[in-house]
């Protein structure tokens, strides 16, 4: 298992360094640079600016000048925001982000399994439907109509809860946004769960346990319960890339100092280390969890921990 | 094994979740809510630098933060600041600034006319880097005859000076302070400044607190103990904001629910006229613009602004019949002298100039009108791409781009028709002239005119004002003449303030230090 986990690690290295590789080229290959504006800067100055930031020596030179800061963990200056260096903004606007996508994630898994097991249980009872109409609803309406909708309702017209704003993490500041973001997430795991449940249920061994006069409860519990949690797991780690870029859409309407509002203003302004930074730092978190991922599924699935 | 791990890598998540939610609920209540000022303020501030800073609500924090020799009223006049009075030379050259000696940093220590010294030499010191150095390039010299006397030196008489000694780039900085900690000197912990706040906290892309701060030579006038910097770069989610009473002042707000506010908010829908505008340039350097004044009179004559102000925009903004809006102080703009003709007049003449630059409605204008991607934008090119089919026959092609992209191809000059826009840096008709200088930053349709040129920089070494100004409107007449740029409104200044904010004064330069306002119990 240890092999199998630094075998998987070290992958994850050339993968990382093909992810900035493509970062870096599509970054400079964008138009403009990071000292352009209306106002424009004298020729000396920016000389200046450019010498400063390395940005004078051939692209290869800063190809791999980046690459020695990055192994030793220093993500540059940002351009755009010269009082701060990436790795202190990255810092700062981690546990924001974490904090969202960790909390929606938990929320969305057993608010949609819940839901699926319910509607599999009942199905094509009302029920069934009800749950399922409100899952396609969470599906197809997107991020940008909620969010609106929710403030609307919630801040602006019952004043139950802020419309925006981070305020330290407060939980009522939470809420909104968690639930944004966690809604399409409940919806698509609720209907993963009800349909690998439903041939679950309808599979010879949960037949047999019916025949040997099991209750319905302990063979869902025992029996049904494990094996319907299979396609959930294996979403996770697209669930966990979909809650990602969904938290781009969301902290930029709340209003809410997570990366995903630097990885916008960093690309925008042409803030080639701060983009970089939120790109590797995107990438190897979603390896990782494609590597958490993957435990689980060993440990709940046999076959997969016996191969 | 397997399973052990699986549960600690879970455990793991959950426990940083759940750190996550407990250790940050203790800050959630604000201390005082009745005398903190909640400002919504756009875009993070890029840096609390003044002489790194760039955008205007960077400006605005340091506006509270800092104070120059010359400071601004609720109403935006200009009013001592530092300098208790100033006094001129009889040629313009000379400027001699008395401070007031009860002025003092945050820390204690007494603003000099050293400090302003020093910062107005790191102001404009290539490695500072600071895109607003030029505005200083009329500094000669500066001299500290004693402490608390400044003479600056020009290079030639600039009776804006007081405006451009308002601005953050003339800003003193804490030298001492400067020096320990380099870039990180504009950090809640090192901050030193020497306006009537302080900064407290800066928590990036969340918000910034400043408190008032004990120091400040005129503390007494102060009313409001802090004020929070709300970052909210989406016009929506401010207006939410504002609407849930989450935020006392907006920066902005959507112009398309324009209607929709006035009739809902009333009062609270402030707007103002404001000392900048929105224009299209015509590429010179390339064909079907280069040489052809013909058909960009046409073009720019074929455009009812009226329209383009009063429907497609509509929150008060002006039509723009001429380069410098109204408002500017001692200058008269000059308007095209067509600007009063009736429509039929006007339309008729430009198909005569159509015509005569070789176009038809047989053989039109294929032209491409480029712009930066913004509702706003588009509903304009929408509008004028009409007007030019309906008058003369063009086929428009529209295009939008996303800003970086579409500055690096403006400034390449390889775009026909583009949309611009500038904002006045001082309450002085000089800088809008500068903005077409052919070595200015704005100045991307290529346009180069020697007597232009020699007109605004005689101006700027005239030591008649009078004289002055007459060179200024003629360089302005002799530009409009040559049709190298439509310009098509002047915009407003637009806000939400909340009815017990009192004190909100709204101005031409649009801004509101938040020492002059305050909270009505």
């Amino acid at each position: 298992m240890l092999r199998y986990f630094t075998g998987r690690l070290l992958a994850a290295i050339p993968t990382l360094l093909v992810l900035v590789t493509l970062a870096f080229v599509m970054m400079r290959a964008a138009p403009g640079g990071p000292f352009d504006s209306e106002h424009m800067l004298q020729p000396e100055i920016r000389a200046n600016l450019e010498r400063m930031y390395h940005l004078d020596e051939p692209l290869l030179a800063q190809y791999g000048r980046y690459l020695g800061n990055l192994v030793r963990g220093d993500l540059g200056p940002s351009y755009k925001y010269p009082d701060w260096t990436v790795n202190e903004l990255i810092a700062a606007g981690l546990p924001v982000s974490l904090l969202l996508g960790g909390l929606a994630m938990l929320i969305a898994l057993f608010a949609g399994f819940a839901a699926g097991a319910f509607a599999a249980l009942r199905q094509n009872s009302a029920g069934d439907h009800a749950v399922m109409g409100v899952a396609m609803t969470g599906i197809s309406v997107p991020t940008f109509v909620t969010a609106p909708l929710l403030i609307l309702i919630f801040a602006v017209y019952a004043g139950i809860l802020p419309a925006g704003g981070w305020n330290g993490g407060a939980w009522r500041n939470l809420v909104l946004p968690v639930a944004v973001l966690a809604l399409p997430q409940i919806a698509y795991i609720a209907r993963l769960t009800r349909g690998a449940m439903i041939e679950v249920l309808r599979s010879d061994y949960i037949r047999t346990a019916r025949a040997k006069g099991l209750r319905t409860r302990a063979i869902v519990l025992r029996h049904a319960l494990k094996p319907s949690l299979l396609p959930v797991v294996s979403y996770l780690g697209p669930a966990v890339a979909a809650v990602l870029t969904g938290s781009l859409v969301v902290e930029q309407i709340f209003g809410l100092p997570g990366i995903g509002r630097y990885f916008i203003q960093g690309a925008l302004n042409r803030d080639y280390t701060l983009v970089m930074g939120v790109v590797v730092f995107y990438g190897a978190f979603v390896i990782a969890m494609n590597l958490v991922v993957d435990l689980l599924y060993a440990w709940l699935d046999p076959q997969v921990r016996y191969r | 094994m397997t399973t052990l791990r699986a549960a600690a890598a879970a455990l793991l998540v959950v426990a940083l979740v759940a750190a996550g939610c407990t250790d940050r609920d203790g800050d959630a209540a604000p201390v005082s809510e009745t005398t903190t000022l909640h400002r919504g303020n756009g875009l993070e501030p890029e840096s609390l630098d003044p002489h790194r800073a760039r955008g205007v609500e960077t400006f605005s924090i340091l506006r509270d933060l800092y104070e120059g020799l010359v400071a601004e009223a609720a109403d935006g006049a200009l009013i001592p600041g530092v300098a208790e009075s100033w006094t001129v030379s009889d040629d313009g050259l000379v400027w001699t600034f008395a401070l007031r000696d009860d002025a003092r940093w945050s820390n204690g220590d007494p603003v000099t006319a050293h400090d302003f010294e020093w910062s107005l030499r790191r102001a404009v010191d290539p490695a500072t880097g600071s895109g607003y150095a030029p505005m200083l390039a009329v500094i000669a010299d500066i001299r500290v005859p004693d402490p608390l006397t400044l003479e600056l030196t020009l290079t030639g008489p600039t009776p804006y000076l007081p405006g451009l000694l308002a601005q953050p780039i003339a800003f003193p900085v804490h030298r001492a302070t400067v020096e320990a900690h380099e870039a990180r000197f504009t950090r809640p912990e090192n901050s030193v400044t020497n306006g009537a706040f302080r900064l407290v906290d800066w928590v990036s892309q969340s918000h910034l607190r400043v408190e008032r701060n004990g120091h400040y030579w005129n503390d007494a006038a102060t009313r409001l103990d802090a004020v929070v910097y709300h970052p909210v770069e989406s016009e929506a989610t401010e207006l939410a904001r504002y609407r849930a009473g989450e935020l006392h002042l907006t920066r902005t707000f959507p112009a398309q629910q324009y209607e929709w506010l006035v009739r809902n908010l009333g009062d609270e829908v402030r707007t103002a006229p404001y000392l900048s505008t929105y224009f299209y340039g015509f590429n010179l350097t390339r064909e079907p613009f280069a040489g052809n004044p013909e058909l960009r009179a046409a073009l720019s004559m074929a455009i009812d602004r009226e329209v383009i102000a009063n429907q497609v925009m509509g929150a008060g903004e002006i039509a723009a019949w001429s380069w410098v809006p109204p408002g500017v102080a001692d200058y008269t703009p000059q308007v095209y002298e067509w600007a009063d003709w009736p429509p039929e007049q006007r339309i008729a003449e430009a198909k005569r100039l159509y015509a005569a630059a070789g176009f038809s409605v047989d053989a039109p204008l294929r032209v491409e009108l480029r712009y930066n991607t913004a509702e706003a934008h588009r509903r304009i090119a929408v509008a004028v791409a009409s007007m030019w089919r309906d008058a003369l026959g063009v086929e428009t092609v529209l295009h939008n781009e996303e800003w970086g992209t579409f500055l690096a191809n403006r400034q390449a000059q390889v775009l026909e028709v583009y949309r611009s826009g500038w904002v006045g840096d001082y309450n002085d008709a000089n800088t809008f002239a500068e903005a077409l200088l052919a070595s200015h930053g704005l100045n991307d349709m290529g346009w180069h005119d020697a007597r232009y040129e020699a007109l605004v920089l005689g101006a700027g070494r005239e030591t008649d004002l009078a004289a002055r100004r007459a060179m200024l409107e003629q360089a302005e007449r002799m530009m409009l003449a040559d049709y190298p740029l439509i310009p098509l409104y002047f915009y407003v200044s637009k806000a939400l303030v909340k009815p017990e904010v009192r004190g909100y004064e709204p101005n031409v330069m649009n801004v509101h230090p938040s020492r002059h306002l305050y909270l009505a119990q």
